[in-house]
C-alpha cells in the first residue's frame, strides 16, 4: 500500500456531501480526534470484509446439519466457531429459503447490510430504485436478476430498518451432492445472499 | 438484545400508528396506518430515536417483526402468499381487536 497519497483529495469536482466529509474528517485529524492512520486502518478493515463470509457460513450449513441448526440458533456464536469476526454486527437473523418460501432483503430507510459477512452493500442496495421495487415489486426485481418463481412460492420481503441484520441462507443447488464445501462456498453469490436471486447452479465439469 | 418486555406475544394483531414528528424515526412511511400481526418477538433494544441525539436511548422498547399481506399495504396482491416484513419497535403499534 502506498502512502504517498493517503488523504490528498481528489483532483476532480468535488459534490457538496463530500467536500463536508472531506472537511469534517480535516478537523478530526486536526482536533486529534482521531489519526490518519485510524482512517486508513478502518478503510483497509471495511475493504477486507467479503461476502466470502457469508457463503463459508451457507455451504457449511448445507453440508453440517448440526451447524446449520447452531447457525440460525445463535448466528454470532456460529461465526465465531468457524473463525469469523462478527462481533462488530448487530444482532444478525439467518433466513432459510425452502422450495416453498423465498426470502429478499433490503433497507428503504437507508442502507442496513450485515456488513462482517458481506462486506459492502452493492451500489443497487442503496439506490432508491431497488429500495422502492424491492418492496413494492419484489418479484418483478428478481426477475431481472434472472429469477422467475411460481405464483404458489411464497415471497418473503425482510425491510431491515432496525437493529437486526439477515442474511438469506439460499437453497442448496441439485446436482451437489458429495461437493466438497470450498467448492459448494464458490456458489453461494453475495445477491444470493441478499436474496434477489438462488445460489448458482451446480453444473458438471 | 435483552430479553422482550413489550406488550405483544407472536401473532397478536396490531396496527401502526400514523404518526409523523422530525427526528430519526425507523418506522417506514408505507407501513404508518397498516395493520399486521407479529410474526417474532425479538428482545429489548436501546431507543434509537434518542440515541441518534446522543442521549441514552432509555428505557429501552420492544423490537418485533411485524408481518403485512400486500393486499393492506399496496392495495394489490403480489403473489397470494407473499409478504412485507418489517422490524418495528413497540412504541409505534396498537393492539387491534
Amino acid at each position: 500500500m502506498s502512502d504517498d497519497h493517503g488523504n490528498d483529495q481528489p483532483k476532480h469536482e468535488l459534490s457538496y456531501y463530500a467536500k463536508r466529509i472531506y472537511a469534517m474528517r480535516d478537523l478530526l485529524v486536526e482536533k486529534g480526534v482521531i489519526t490518519e492512520k485510524d482512517i486508513q486502518c478502518q478503510i483497509e478493515y471495511q475493504e477486507a470484509r467479503t461476502p466470502a463470509n457469508g457463503a463459508k457460513l451457507v455451504a457449511k450449513a448445507w453440508v453440517d446439519p448440526a451447524f446449520k441448526a447452531r447457525f440460525i440458533a445463535d448466528p454470532k456464536a456460529a461465526c465465531a466457531e468457524i473463525g469469523i469476526d462478527a462481533t462488530a454486527l448487530n444482532e444478525f437473523v439467518v433466513l432459510e429459503n425452502t422450495p416453498k418460501v423465498r426470502h429478499m432483503v433490503v433497507c428503504t430507510l437507508c442502507s442496513c447490510y450485515p456488513r462482517p459477512i458481506l462486506g459492502r452493500p452493492p451500489d443497487w442496495y442503496k439506490s432508491f430504485n431497488y429500495r422502492q421495487r424491492s418492496v413494492a415489486d419484489p418479484r418483478g426485481v428478481m426477475r431481472e436478476f434472472g429469477l422467475e418463481l411460481a405464483d404458489d412460492i411464497e415471497v418473503r420481503v425482510h425491510d431491515s430498518t432496525a437493529d437486526i441484520r439477515y442474511i438469506v441462507m439460499p437453497l442448496r443447488p441439485a446436482g451437489t451432492q458429495g461437493w466438497r464445501e470450498e467448492d459448494l462456498a464458490k456458489l453461494v453469490t453475495r445477491d444470493s445472499m441478499i436474496g434477489v436471486m438462488e445460489a448458482l447452479p451446480g453444473l458438471p465439469d | 438484545m435483552t430479553p422482550a418486555t413489550g406488550r405483544f406475544k407472536t401473532g397478536d394483531r396490531v396496527i401502526v400508528k400514523f404518526e409523523d414528528r422530525p427526528g430519526h424515526l425507523r418506522t417506514p412511511w408505507y407501513i404508518r396506518g397498516k395493520s399486521g400481526w407479529i410474526e417474532r418477538v425479538y428482545g429489548d433494544f436501546l431507543n434509537p430515536e434518542l440515541l441518534a441525539f446522543g442521549r441514552d436511548g432509555l428505557p429501552k422498547r420492544t423490537l418485533y417483526l411485524v408481518a403485512f399481506d400486500y393486499g393492506e399495504v399496496f392495495g394489490k396482491p403480489q403473489g397470494p402468499k407473499d409478504k412485507v416484513l418489517v422490524d418495528i419497535y413497540d412504541h409505534w403499534l396498537e393492539p387491534l381487536a
